[in-house]
């Protein structure tokens, strides 16, 4: 042997491949939310010191996404959703992934610290832990609410972003949680309805696989009650106004609607129309999550100009 | 029997070395960028240089004078 060769690994990851590791999509509703909760907050930020706040988020969102295929790679490869993610394709070693995630964490809260408070870096921590342990490594094999408690880790973004600004936890910031907290579950439900899942293969317990489809239809419509209230009270907080009380309003009297038109179906009728109402609803939820955090940011545009909020 | 300078393993590795690169560039701007905007923000000179341990007099008050 005259040279050093590594020719015997068949495929080398690129930097591509790393990048999938982070939950790219996800990252991107992480960030938004971040960035409304810093904006809304009545501290202003240096926009260097928000715009190294919002990238530590991220990167701790995505770090926590990376242990999350670490752990889940078994149950990964056997669905075909996410038969293609990096570690049940081949492309990165389980190993990587796990030092990719602690090391991304321990960064991205350390300078989260720094850069802005101690509260923030532990809200950051504490999201990471509850995405890879409570919810990747504990709640999602062993219950079929895993989502609902596991949405709190999605729900947490807006609370750091305003403990960014604030340095402290507060009436609205518990608000914006409880609502990404209280849209997850019907959100996902929706989506759970239409799409033919083989959660059942991998061994993860879904609503619509161990209660069945009806009793679903009835948690969609009970967490859709529920989150009601939480968006509409947002409105009366400091960060809210006539603007997020008109957008809540519609939205909300829309997504009932949709919940209501789910919970009189039947399976028969989703076949007759192949889930076309469960499709619309799910859409709906994403326009739902995307207006609320969108005119809070349009009250605190306004507020700027003293004609936004309640005064 | 030679280590080639640049080995097969250099060029495979391309893309994953200017990432890197990359990365740690923008890590150092985000240090640097940091720790200019927070120096900044402690607008008064005096407040930093207190702590360099040299004596400065023109940072210690005027007897008399009101803080």
């Amino acid at each position: 042997m005259s040279d050093i060769s590594a020719s015997n690994q068949s495929y080398e990851a690129n930097m591509g491949d790393y990048f999938a590791l982070l939950k790219p999509r996800v990252m991107s509703l992480v960030v938004f939310t971040a960035l409304v909760g810093l904006l809304v907050s009545p501290v202003p930020v240096h926009p260097f010191i928000g715009f190294v706040a919002i990238l530590c988020i991220a990167v701790g969102a995505g770090a926590s996404g990376a242990l999350n295929m670490w752990w889940d790679a078994d149950i990964d490869a056997r669905m075909k959703r996410t038969a293609g993610r990096p570690i049940p394709s081949g492309r990165v070693e389980p190993g990587e992934a796990l030092g990719i995630g602690l090391a991304l964490s321990g960064f991205a809260i350390v300078l989260l610290a720094l850069a802005t408070n101690v509260l923030a870096a532990f809200l950051l921590a504490f999201t990471i832990f509850f995405y890879a342990v409570v919810y990747s490594m504990w709640l999602k094999r062993a219950t079929p609410q895993n989502i609902v408690i596991g949405g709190a880790a999605g729900a947490f973004p807006p609370m750091i972003g305003w403990a960014v600004a604030t340095g402290s936890i507060s009436i609205e910031s518990v608000l914006m949680f409880a609502l990404i907290f209280m849209w997850t579950p019907p959100h996902f439900w929706a989506l759970a309805l239409f799409v033919k899942s083989d959660y059942g293969n991998a061994g993860v317990p879904m609503l619509t696989e161990t209660h069945g489809r009806d009793a679903t239809r009835k948690h969609v419509i009970i967490y859709t009650l529920l989150l009601v209230p939480v968006a509409i009270g947002l409105g009366f907080t400091s960060i809210g106004g006539p603007v997020y009380l008109a957008v809540a309003a519609v939205m909300n009297a829309w997504f009932l609607k949709g919940a209501v038109d789910i919970w009189r179906r039947t399976d028969a009728d989703c076949e007759a129309d192949k889930h076309r109402v469960e499709i619309k609803v799910f859409k709906v939820s994403l326009y739902y999550l995307f207006a609320h955090f969108g005119a809070l940011l349009v009250e605190a545009a306004l507020r700027l100009y003293g004609i936004g909020g309640w005064s | 029997m030679t280590l080639h300078v640049e080995h097969e393993l250099h060029t495979r590795r391309k893309g994953r070395n200017y990432g890197l690169g990359l990365i740690l560039a923008g890590f150092i701007a985000i240090i640097f960028g940091l720790t200019v905007v927070k120096v900044l923000q402690l607008g008064d000179a005096a407040q930093f240089e207190k702590f360099d341990h040299v004596a400065r007099p023109q940072i210690i008050p005027e007897e008399g004078a009101s803080e």
